[in-house]
This record gives C-alpha cells, sequence and structure tokens, in this order.
C-alpha cells in the first residue's frame, strides 16, 4: 500500500539502525508513547536491533487498556440491560471488568456489536429507535473528532435513543505524570503521531522545555520509528530538548484544527482515572453542558459504580521503566493477556503482554530440551 | 490509539449535511468522513482513524523524507542535522 | 495440544468465563485447543482418542488403513466472493483427509435448516455441495436433515463426514516433525478469511478479495507420490490461520519452528484489509492451502512437484525446524529481528489501536 510499503524497506531499515549505532555513544532511555508504535517496536524485533544502551520503554499503550475497572464495569452494567443495543470498538470487547467482559456478556445473550466507525453507532440506532444504542466511546486524541462527530451527527438527525459511555484520555498529562513520577527514568520521548495529527504539537513543547526531554512526533512504520529513535538519540547526545517532527507527511504543527473545534464543542477537559496508573488530573475528555443528554453514564444511572484494582499490580512502575515486567510477581503467572490485572497486560501492545507474547517470559529463552524422538 | 492507514480518495458526497468520501486502501475501500479535512479533493491521500480522515498526507514531505534516508548511507561524513532530516519543515520550537 | 506456557511450565490461566461457551472457543485458537483439552478430551474419558489432535483419524481396518474425518461449517453470509457454505463444506472435510495423506472415497452430509429458510437457498447450497463434491471426484453417499424453529439456527449449518483410503507410501502426522526439516507453504494466505469478514455488511468494507477454497488432495497426492514418508507432518491453516498450524504442530512435535517473514506470501489486497482491521496475516482463516514438514532433502522435489500443480503454483519454502525453543514459533522479521507467532487467543476482533 502506497505510504506504507515504503516506510518499511529493509535497506533503508539497515542504514537508520548504522546511523543511530554511530550516534549512540552512551546508554539513553526513550519510551514510545503508542500502543500502535509499541506494536511495530515488537512484531519487526527493532528493540533488539537498537544498541544495547538505548533502551525503550513502552508507553501507556492505548486507551483500551487504561479504561479503568470501573467504566468497563459501567460498561458491562449498561450492555446487561435488555433494552441497549452496546456497540464498541473490537479492542474493548476483551478487556475484563470485575467479574464478566462484553463477550462473555454477548454470548449470554446481551446485545453487543462491534462497529469499525462510531458513525456505525448512529445509523444503528437511526434503524433501531425501539432500542436503546449506547457507544463506548474510548480513546485518545486520535479518537476523538470521530466520537465527537458520531455526537453531533446523532444530534443533527435527532436521534434521543443514542448515547455514549464516554472514557477519553488525553496523553500530554499522561506524559507529565510519568516524568513526574519518583525515579522515572525515561529520558525522551517518540510521541504519537496520530495523536499530533489532530491535536499538532504545541503543547509538548512546554513539556520539552520543563523536563529538558526532547520529544520526537514520530509515525508508526519501521522507518519512522528508527528515524524517530534517531532524532532523539541524536539530540540527546547533543544535550538538546526540543519538540522535532519525524511525522511530516502526516503532521502539522497547529494539527487539524477543525477536528480540534469539534472536541472542543462537544467535550471538555475533566480528571480521569488510568488502569494500573491511578487518577491524572486534567487527563480525560467528558461531554459538555450542551451534549450532557447524549451521556450514558447518567442516562442508565450507573455512575456511582466503583471498583478497586487489584493492588498487586505494579503498572505505575512499568510505565516510569523503574520496573520491567518480569520484576513483577504476578506477571506471567497471576497476570497473563487472557486474565489481565492492569493496562499493560489487557491490550496485545501494552507493555506486560507484547512481553508475554514475544516470549519474554519469567524465564526468558531456556535451553528447552527437545522431545526426543 | 493510533490505526491509521493512508487512503486515496475516490469520490465525495454529502451525507445529511456531512462530507463523506469513498476511500480506497490498496484494492479495498470503505466510506469515511472526510469532515475535518474540507480541502481534501479527489485523488489526495488521506489517514484514516476509525471512519474518518484525521489528516491530509502531505505528499511532497512523505517523498523529502525518503529520499533523506536513501541519500543517508551515501554521505557517510555528512552529519545529518534534525533540519535535513526533516527537510527545513519542521523541527520548530516554542518562542522562548 | 498447547498450554498457554509450553517452555515455562506456567500453569495455564482459567478462563475468564469458565461457564458459558464463548465465540472465541471456535475460532481455532488457543481457546479452542483449550476447550478440547479441559472439557471435551475428558469428557469422552477411555472412548476418546488417545495421543495428538489431528485433523483427521486413521484406522487400521483389517489391514486397510481408513481415514475419518468430520467437520461443521457455520459461515455468515453464506454466499461469499469464490464459494459458499456449499463449497467450504466438501473442501474442508476432503482437505481434511488429505493433510492425513489420504484420498478421499465418499461424503456424508447433514443439514440443519432454520424454519422459514428459503428453498431458492438450499438449492443453491445443495447445488454447490453437488458441484464441488464431483469437481473433487468424491461422491455424496449418506445425509440427514433437520429442521429447527426460527432463531434456533442461522439459517443452514452444513456438517459433512469423510472417510478415505491412506496412500501407501504416506506417513504424516502433527507430532512427526524433526529439527532440519523444511517448512513448504503451497500458496498465498488469508484470502478466505478477509472474504469473509469483509463481506460482513456490518464493517462496511468492499473489496474484490475471493476465497481460495478448493480442494488440495490432487495436491497431496502428487506431494506424497514424490516424497512418501519423507513429507512429515500437513495442516491445513484453516480457522486460527498459518499460526495455529504451526504453533500446533511445534507443539505436537516437541519441536521449535521458525519462518522468514519476507516468505510469507499475503496477497495484497489481503494485507491492506489486514492492515485496516488492525488483524495479522497469519491469524486469518484458509481454505485452499496448506502447510507441510518435510525432510530437507525432500523439500525442493516436493516444492517442484507443488509449483506443477495449478493449487500449488505459488508454494515457497517459509522456514525450517529447530530443536530449540520447542512448542514455540519464531519469525525473523523483515528488519532482521525475530519475534514469537503466537497463536490468536479467541476471536478476531477488528482493532483499532
Amino acid at each position: 500500500m502506497k505510504y506504507l510499503d515504503e516506510y518499511r524497506d529493509p535497506a533503508l531499515a539497515r542504514r537508520l539502525l548504522d546511523e543511530i549505532h554511530a550516534v549512540a555513544t552512551r546508554p539513553w532511555t526513550l519510551m514510545e508513547v503508542c500502543g500502535g508504535q509499541t506494536h511495530t517496536i515488537v512484531r519487526q524485533g527493532i528493540d533488539e536491533l537498537l544498541p544495547p544502551g538505548v533502551r525503550m520503554i513502552h508507553g501507556p499503550g492505548c486507551p483500551v487498556c487504561v479504561t479503568p475497572l470501573e467504566l468497563v464495569d459501567k460498561a458491562l452494567a449498561i450492555a446487561a440491560r435488555e433494552d441497549v443495543t452496546f456497540t464498541s470498538y473490537g479492542d474493548m470487547l476483551r478487556v475484563p471488568g470485575n467479574a464478566t467482559d462484553l463477550l462473555a456478556l454477548r454470548a449470554g445473550g446481551s446485545d453487543v456489536r462491534v462497529v469499525y466507525s462510531p458513525l456505525d453507532a448512529v445509523r444503528i440506532a437511526g434503524q433501531r429507535p425501539d432500542r436503546e444504542v449506547v457507544f463506548f466511546a474510548v480513546g485518545f486524541e486520535t479518537t476523538a473528532p470521530a466520537n465527537a462527530m458520531a455526537v453531533l451527527h446523532a444530534h443533527r438527525l435527532g436521534l434521543p435513543n443514542f448515547s455514549m459511555l464516554v472514557s477519553h484520555v488525553l496523553v500530554p498529562p499522561a506524559m507529565t505524570a510519568i516524568l513526574d513520577a519518583p525515579g522515572c527514568e525515561v529520558q525522551g520521548f517518540l510521541a504519537a503521531g496520530h495523536v499530533c495529527a489532530v491535536m499538532g504539537w504545541t503543547e509538548y513543547e512546554p513539556i520539552a522545555d520543563r523536563y529538558r526531554v526532547p520529544i520526537v512526533v514520530t509515525g508508526f512504520e519501521p522507518l519512522d520509528l528508527l528515524e524517530g529513535i534517531l532524532m532523539a538519540v541524536r539530540q540527546l547526545e547533543q544535550g538538546r530538548a526540543e519538540v522535532q517532527n519525524q511525522y511530516a507527511r502526516a503532521v502539522r504543527r497547529q494539527g487539524n484544527t477543525e477536528a480540534q473545534d469539534a472536541i472542543r464543542r462537544v467535550f471538555r477537559v475533566v480528571e480521569r482515572a488510568w488502569r494500573g496508573i491511578g487518577t491524572i488530573p486534567g487527563s480525560g475528555l467528558t461531554l459538555t453542558e450542551e451534549f450532557a443528554g447524549y451521556d450514558a453514564e447518567t442516562r442508565f444511572a450507573v455512575a456511582d459504580i466503583t471498583a478497586q484494582e487489584n493492588p498487586l499490580c505494579i503498572a505505575g512502575d512499568i510505565l516510569t521503566g523503574t520496573r520491567v515486567p518480569t520484576d513483577c510477581p504476578a506477571y506471567g503467572a497471576l497476570c497473563t493477556p487472557r486474565g489481565p490485572l492492569g493496562a499493560p497486560m489487557v491490550s496485545t501492545e501494552g507493555t506486560c503482554a507484547a512481553y508475554f507474547s514475544a516470549g519474554r517470559r519469567p524465564l526468558p529463552r531456556p535451553p528447552a530440551p527437545a522431545r526426543s524422538s | 490509539m493510533c490505526l491509521g492507514v493512508p487512503g486515496r480518495i475516490m469520490e465525495t458526497t454529502d451525507v445529511a449535511g456531512m462530507l463523506m468520501g469513498r476511500v480506497d486502501f490498496g484494492g479495498v475501500s470503505r466510506d469515511v468522513c472526510l469532515a475535518y479535512v474540507p480541502e481534501a479533493r479527489v485523488g489526495d491521500y488521506v489517514i484514516v482513524h476509525v471512519g474518518f480522515a484525521i489528516s491530509l498526507v502531505d505528499e511532497a514531505e512523505a517523498r523529502r523524507t525518503l529520499e533523506v534516508l536513501r541519500t543517508m548511507g551515501d554521505t557517510l561524513d555528512q552529519e545529518l542535522s534534525p533540519e535535513q532530516v526533516l527537510g527545513g519543515a519542521a523541527a520548530q520550537r516554542r518562542p522562548g | 495440544m498447547s498450554t498457554v506456557d509450553p517452555t515455562t511450565g506456567t500453569c495455564p490461566v482459567p478462563l475468564v468465563d469458565t461457564e458459558k461457551v464463548m465465540l472465541g472457543h471456535g475460532s481455532g485458537g488457543q481457546l479452542s485447543a483449550e476447550l478440547l483439552r479441559d472439557v471435551l478430551a475428558p469428557a469422552l474419558g477411555a472412548a476418546g482418542a488417545v495421543g495428538v489432535a489431528e485433523d483427521a483419524a486413521v484406522l487400521d481396518v483389517d489391514g486397510v488403513d481408513l481415514v475419518l474425518s468430520t467437520d461443521s461449517f457455520v459461515v455468515s453470509p453464506l454466499f461469499f466472493p469464490g464459494g459458499d457454505i456449499g463449497a467450504l463444506a466438501v473442501h474442508g472435510t476432503v482437505n481434511d483427509l488429505a493433510m492425513m495423506g489420504a484420498v478421499p472415497v465418499a461424503l456424508a452430509l447433514a443439514y440443519v435448516i432454520e424454519e422459514g429458510f428459503p428453498v431458492a437457498d438450499l438449492r443453491r447450497v445443495t447445488a454447490s455441495v453437488g458441484a464441488a463434491a464431483a469437481a473433487a471426484g468424491v461422491p455424496v453417499v449418506t445425509g440427514d436433515t433437520k429442521v429447527v424453529g426460527r432463531g434456533a439456527a442461522d439459517g443452514i449449518f452444513v456438517t459433512t463426514t469423510g472417510i478415505g483410503r491412506r496412500l501407501a507410501r504416506a506417513r504424516v502426522s502433527a507430532a512427526a516433525a524433526r529439527p532440519a526439516d523444511v517448512v513448504l507453504l503451497s500458496g498465498p494466505i488469508g484470502a478466505h478469511g478477509m472474504t469473509v469478514l469483509t463481506a460482513r455488511e456490518s464493517l462496511g468494507f468492499e473489496t474484490e478479495i475471493a476465497s481460495d477454497t478448493r480442494p488440495l488432495h490432487r495436491l497431496v497426492a502428487a506431494m506424497v507420490g514424490a516424497a512418501g514418508p519423507a513429507i512429515h507432518a500437513m495442516r491445513d491453516p484453516t480457522r486460527g490461520g498459518v499460526a495455529s498450524a504451526l504453533n500446533e504442530i511445534a507443539a505436537a512435535s516437541g519441536v521449535g519452528i521458525e519462518v522468514d517473514e519476507h516468505a510469507v506470501p499475503v496477497p495484497a489486497r489481503v494485507a491492506a484489509a489486514c492492515e485496516l482491521l488492525g488483524l495479522d496475516p497469519l491469524h486469518v482463516a484458509n481454505e485452499g492451502c496448506l502447510v507441510a514438514i518435510t525432510a530437507p532433502e525432500a523439500a525442493e522435489p516436493v516444492l517442484a512437484v507443488m509449483r506443477a500443480r495449478p493449487e500449488g503454483r505459488q508454494a515457497v519454502r517459509l522456514g525450517e525446524v529447530v530443536s530449540e525453543h520447542a512448542g514455540r514459533v519464531l519469525m525473523r522479521t523483515l528488519l532482521g529481528g525475530r519475534r514469537v507467532v503466537d497463536m490468536m487467543v479467541g476471536e478476531q476482533l477488528p482493532r483499532i489501536c
């Protein structure tokens, strides 16, 4: 596919790797913020190809895995109702709440549907005026314009049976929280390219200044990541701490202002809990007064549902790089992709899940004897 | 939250006041909301996330990035500055 | 069968929901394997098959090696580009027999039909069964039809049972892969799974991908004719895709498998659909290709025979069997890194992140 395949060229990747090896004279610790970037790093084995001192810490992953247990439980309570058709991105279906998940609810007869786009949920609401159609609106800034448009479109069409359970999170406050954590080892960031396609990168400039960390807006293909890593390492080696844009083909400094306008009209910034991490001020979105009528949390009176995160989970330490998944007593035993405790194990791109599926299990690459023939 | 895939706009339509378009992704097509890229024209490439175009692909930048990479190994002694990597288009800092 | 962690001995984690069967239990991934291991095999007890789960069973009946296989087919939509549930039901069972090195002899056909199902569709499905069976040269010799109330089935479910005779020189088993063996793949992957997924109206995708559904027994006969017992294992990578097929062989044989990413043949449109939905082509179902594990010296002759047939024209050498990392499949990536190729956990769901 055009604009994908060119950025997977092994020969050019080799050149970038050689350049990173040439430039890096000291150990550096970088964090890629977005789960999509982690995905590419792990699937291509990029972290193993970097100089030994250059370490990638996988960031908060994705909005799916940071959605707090409490909100998953609220989603489950709503989806279990007889009058509700519950729509969601595929990712959210296997995220476990306290007792069950959406897939299991569907197996039990609830009307739970996977949609590709939030507009599909609006369309279902139009087709089924007899049903309450609820959309599980999770996302980073990348998805906020789409979810905002779903509300605006439903409003325009006058669909009283459409509502949204909102669990939106914002990236810059999470980066600040990670940098503020005691013992944080992150020295530079690869910022999430598609988040920045929407928001631009002006928000990151004060962070780079205040914490003296290079921040490189980076794309998702192997060459993008390698170039982003090279740019961050080069800055660190030169003692610079600037915001740079590797993903110039998709990201402009001011971002997508049309999309930002829609986000501001439909959503307002609130405090938000992150699964396994805790509450971060100003890190979430909820519906504005004008569109509060579309809030599923109020409509179905689930606001008072609370849930306790598992105390064993060391997600916070994983995300600040102070510990790795194999340091966790629960990892691989009590906590696996099938039965995850915290954000980094929930999504396939979370740090712990990526470790697990890449085989970095409690005993990495053991000399397992082949069964005799 | 980042699965964004580049595709080419084949046609545009107005659906209940919303700009929509048929976008082709290497032989697979889908209706995509173009409301956030009103400047997009048929033939343009857009980055699509959950059925929404969130950004217009800057084809000149895309070419330039690849060109820089292709010449990288050839010019061994020439240290690449970030401005060169970016084709001079970015690497902007907040003043002050 | 595979466990959660074959190399470290970690106990399998309990199911999130052990009380109800979920769609993921039928997806050919880890959940399917666990259902078989934890629920079905123990319940069958002494009456159940002993040893490794294969696509089909070999029965010694008075000195003749008969091969028996059965499969139920549920697909939505019933008719899709490149095939339909009828052709799929014939090819699926013929191929399961073929994967044990058998020439199919006869098929039995059973329908469960939902009340209200259009007779025209029933005719169309059955005509497709007939055409596929005739093309494969396998008669449908017996059958059964049941009708259930509206809502008790989704249109029509089709079950085919096949019996075959094992080729004299065939000695294949998922447990027979040995270090230094070569991994072959008969053709491009992912077309069937992506056809069915994108044909579902709810996702809104349009493409000209067509299912690869076809019978493979003639290809297998040619391969066995060329190399006989030097073909150690065969699998058709249906549900769960090539990843499941390779993991099952690695686990059953107690060996490691390494494959090259650049050797994996993924048609451009399949690759594009996988990008859009966030899926791994190695997890996508196929109905018209096979994975074969051969002795090293047999690899080239077998490849030559495969490429001489239409269904194997694009056959490739995918990788090799190793003695390290037993039970695990590794991929050498395009960039020269390595990663584990896991089985899919449950149901294949489109991702957005």
